[in-house]
């Protein structure tokens, strides 16, 4: 009697799945060697889950159906059990684990593996709440939205400099802690050019519901111009200019306690700004690097993302002050 | 429930040591916290029903889903659970009590008041200029180190979440080594090991996991007040320790503690199918020894729960493989159910449908549960709505389904009524399809990118994502519809109910030979067991004769003790010392609790 609420269900499961409907955090749509070997050893447990769940739930349909009480029906035989039958369905299941076992291991050791020595090596550091990426051979310090070459082996190492996170961009294989005091690795190679959604995976304080990130995955060139502009130092301001204002403004400012900004402040408590301007998102991937979501940011940034270590400014800043802070972090391309 | 002993009114609820009036104060105080972490729940879908929900502050979604966990796993199906241990384990084993019945009243009195210390959290925020009124625990029922400490999170939300579940762990202790005991013991003449009832036999396994896998919180939970409280470094990585330390303890027991929610529901579902199929338990041996072995090998599994900290291949091939092999024993039990039912007269009672609706939900949480323990699929799955789901067709599916067929099953023993039948179906219907429009589709929006416990998420995870969201909110609301429609049958038959008689089902355990709601002292002659079913008629033997009406000869019964309670008093007060930094509140609670146990040790035996 219950299943077949649930039998109709999975076909409407199966609908979603195939939906290549736009999932920018979905495990189901592989864009890795490491993302696709989950996902194929996954597909497999699935199916194999399936079919166990399809036979086990119709045993169980049939007895309650047919051997449901009647008048007149004869009291039932009273069997105490059967040795062959249970030594049968103690052996069925661990046959059916090992053909999940095996794989897993297998897929277990093949996924531990660490990059080539040439990989591109990247440090991930997780803050409550944002995401600190260094690049050593680069000489590169970013935050929020990590860069990648395509179709390249990547070593990425994993820490915190607080609580535990969890890094995951689902399209790029499994998730891994961020601990404190301790550094996690894990290897892949991205296979498709495009922006994927990350989020931190483990709870980690009020905001950590706020604490989302972007992979942009890009083609060599691309990554090259990337790296060009981020090793370079940070973009100059017009004489006069609003933007010119606003540095003026900075480097007097509250904000040169935390953040850096090459040439004007050594901060190191939040993300570098040297080069946020060319960021896509601002906040850890919760807004568009626009300049209206800049400057409610810059305003009143705890009132945005609960907690959050940047504290809104006392006295507050004039309309006109955040407007120059925007256009002069805007223009830090 | 009343009329279960001759004396009347709240002082003689207060004293007493009767294994009967505890388990329903046992049954009361846990369907009440049941209906409080069902409500957080509800708010918790509320918020998640849309993207960006604004109903409660990111503070408050995390203290409602940690005490939402933390409520239902300690507060709701443990002492649920144990309400029936106390109801009908000694009248399964033909006892008149539980061997220790006055630690048993201080089991229970120190489980109310822990559970009550730790929601007092809700109300005192001002107390502590917290600029909130709640100040309930926020860091997650896990309550993961470093984030627990004190540097991380400052006010006394930790606090009471430290030491309100050591309070607890006192109580699951004091009644784990009180069941032991009373199992081994106690039993009637004839009443051998492997004639025990399945759930009973349940019970003790549960009982060992209890006595074993809680000091091993206790040590963690220890560890974590002395860094909060007095500047230990246990879980500080700057000192050389790590945070790992914590999770590795704290699995190391919560692994064994879902066996110790699950096993008591599995014993229930043993109990029920034979009795409404009119057959035996089908390989009874199997069942009992397939649950030893399950919480044997339970011990062994711990870190699948950390497969994401990065162990290495090693440890996670290992533990994946250990966790692979519980699945055996599971599969077995289920298999022996089925053919329980198989060949059967069935009997589509409520208790039945619910046992049934058991099997069938515990089999997709035992099916998920398996892609969990392949580490490099958990790792995509761990932390999202997929787990969210697996836990809830375990615990909700699993245990909550066995816990309602035990409340149908055992309410007119507890009560001397029938719980209605029609309205029991209503309930039955509306649980089981609120619980899969709820929790089904969390499978996939874990799949599709959904982490657990995010206070929000943003139209940018997919329009896919909001909409199941909103389902599940959905299935939520209708899981509320029928705990109301439950909570309506509970009170209707206080008058109209169908008196049960001493044996309403049929059953071939002992409990059912004698009144239902039994006399103070259970059975007026001690009955001795010739047979595992003993009051059916098998091939060897006669169905037993039920004990006479009146006892021939009286039975003395021990009144009541006022010092279990005054004893539990003692511990609340000692947790508040550290809460209200007041050194003579810890001298206080440990008078209290010393002349408490001075003045237990020392009663009279006859009162």
């Amino acid at each position: 009697m219950p299943s077949r609420y649930r039998l109709r269900l999975i076909p409407v499961a199966l609908a979603f799945w195939g939906c290549a409907g736009p999932f920018p955090q979905s495990t189901l749509h592989p864009r890795s060697d490491f993302a696709r070997a989950i996902d194929q050893l996954f597909t497999g447990i699935f199916w194999w889950a399936l079919g166990v769940f399809v036979i086990v739930e119709t045993i169980l349909l049939i007895s309650v159906i047919r051997f449901r009480h009647r008048e007149g029906k004869p009291a039932p035989k009273p069997t105490h059990g059967h040795t062959v039958m249970e030594i049968a369905w103690t052996l069925a299941p661990a046959v059916i684990l090992v053909f999940i076992a095996v794989p897993t291991v297998r897929t277990i050791f093949a996924t531990a593996r660490d990059a080539p020595a040439d990989a591109l090596k990247v440090e991930v550091i997780g803050h409550q709440w944002w995401w600190e990426y260094r690049y050593p051979d680069l000489g590169i310090v970013t935050a929020n939205e990590m860069r990648l070459p395509v179709g390249k082996p990547v070593q990425v190492s994993i820490t915190s400099a607080d609580v535990i996170h969890s890094f995951w961009v689902p399209a790029l294989g499994g998730k891994r802690d961020a601990t404190p005091g301790r550094i996690s690795r894990i290897a892949f190679r991205a296979d498709s050019v495009g922006d994927y959604s990350g989020q931190c995976a483990e709870f980690c304080g009020e905001s950590h519901a706020n604490m989302r990130f972007r992979v942009l995955v890009e083609s060599d060139s691309g990554f090259a111009a990337w790296v060009q502009r981020e090793r370079g130092g940070p973009a100059p301001q017009a004489k006069g200019s609003l933007a010119e204002q606003g540095r003026q403004l900075f480097a007097r400012s509250a904000c040169i306690a935390c953040h850096v900004v090459e040439g004007v402040s050594k901060g190191v408590l939040g993300p570098s700004l040297t080069h946020v301007g060319g960021r896509t998102t601002i906040a850890a991937g919760l807004f568009p690097n626009d300049s209206a979501h800049f400057a409610r940011w810059i305003a009143d940034a705890p009132s945005l993302k609960p907690g959050a270590r940047m504290a809104r400014m006392a006295p507050p800043l004039t309309e006109a002050d955040v407007a120059a802070l925007v256009a002069y972090l805007r223009s830090l391309q | 429930m009343s009329g279960t002993h001759e004396a009347r009114g709240l002082r003689s609820w207060l004293l007493t040591t009767d294994h009967k009036r505890i388990g329903l104060l046992y049954f009361w105080t846990a369907f009440a916290f049941f209906l409080v972490g069902g409500l957080e729940a509800l708010v918790i879908r509320l918020q998640l029903a849309q993207p960006e929900g604004r109903l409660v502050s990111a503070e408050t979604f995390n203290q409602l889903f940690t005490m939402h966990g933390t409520t239902m796993v300690f507060l709701a199906l443990m002492p649920l659970s144990a309400s029936f241990f106390n109801y009908i384990v000694p009248l399964q084993i033909g006892a008149r009590d539980v061997a220790f019945p006055r630690l048993n009243a201080f089991s229970y009195w120190v489980f109310l008041l822990g559970g009550l210390l730790m929601n007092a959290s809700w109300f005192v925020g001002p107390l502590f200029d917290a600029g909130m009124l709640s100040v309930a625990p926020n860091a997650g029922w896990f309550g993961y180190a470093n984030l627990t400490e004190r540097q991380f999170s400052p006010g006394p939300n930790i606090d009471f979440w430290v030491l309100g579940l050591q309070i607890l762990g006192i109580s699951s202790l004091a009644a784990g080594f009180n069941f032991i005991v009373t199992i081994l013991n106690l039993r009637a003449p004839g009443m051998k090991m492997m004639r025990l009832p399945t759930f009973t036999w349940m019970t003790l396994v549960t009982q060992f996991l209890i006595i074993t896998a809680f000091p091993v919180i206790t040590v963690a939970l220890v560890f974590l007040m002395f860094d909060r409280f007095f500047g230990t470094q246990f879980y500080v990585h700057q000192a050389g320790a790590t945070p790992i330390l914590w999770q590795h303890l704290f699995w190391l027991f919560g692994h064994p503690e879902v066996y110790i929610l699950i096993l008591p529901a599995m014993g229930i579902v043993s109990e029920v199918l034979p009795t409404f199929s009119r057959k035996p338990l089908f390989g009874y041996t199997v069942v009992v020894y397939s649950g030893v072995l399950i919480g044997f090998m339970g011990w062994g599994v711990w870190s699948h729960h950390m497969f994401a900290v990065g162990l290495g291949p090693i440890a996670d091939a290992v533990f994946s493989a250990t966790t692979m092999l519980i699945a055996v024993p599971t599969g077995v039990k289920i298999f022996n159910w089925i053919a329980t039912l198989w060949g059967g007269d069935i009997r589509g009672t409520t208790a039945l449908h619910f046992a049934v609706g058991f099997i069938a939900m515990f089999i997709i949480g035992g099916l998920s549960g398996v892609s969990h323990a392949s580490p490099p699929a958990d790792l995509q799955q761990t932390d999202t709505y997929y787990v969210v789901a697996h836990i809830h067709y375990v615990l909700f599916g699993g245990t909550i389904f066995g816990l309602f067929a035990g409340m149908y099953y055992w309410w007119p023993k507890m009560t001397g009524r029938r719980l209605g039948e029609r309205l029991g179906k209503a309930h039955f219907w509306l649980t089981f399809i609120g619980m899969n429009v709820a929790f089904f589709p969390m499978h996939l929006s874990g799949l599709l990118g959904m982490p657990r416990r995010i206070y929000t998420y943003g139209p940018d995870l997919g329009p896919g994502i909001a909409q199941l969201n909103l389902v599940s909110t959905v299935g939520a609301l209708l899981v509320a519809v029928a705990t109301l429609v439950f909570v309506w049958n509970m009170w209707r038959p206080r008058r109209h109910g169908e008196a049960a008689g001493n044996d309403p089902w049929g059953g071939a355990t002992l409990e059912w030979s004698i009144p239902s709601p039994p006399p103070v002292y259970n059975f007026s002659v001690i009955p001795t067991v010739e047979s595992r079913l003993p009051r059916w008629k098998t091939e060897h033997h006669a169905a037993m004769r039920d004990p006479p009406a009146a006892p021939p000869a009286p039975i003395h019964v021990p009144g009541g003790s006022v010092w279990p309670l005054v004893t539990a008093l003692g511990l609340p007060v000692l947790a508040l010392a550290p809460l209200a930094h007041a050194l003579w509140l810890a001298f206080l609670g440990a008078a209290i609790l010393l002349i408490g146990i001075y003045r237990w040790a020392f009663e009279p035996f006859e009162v």
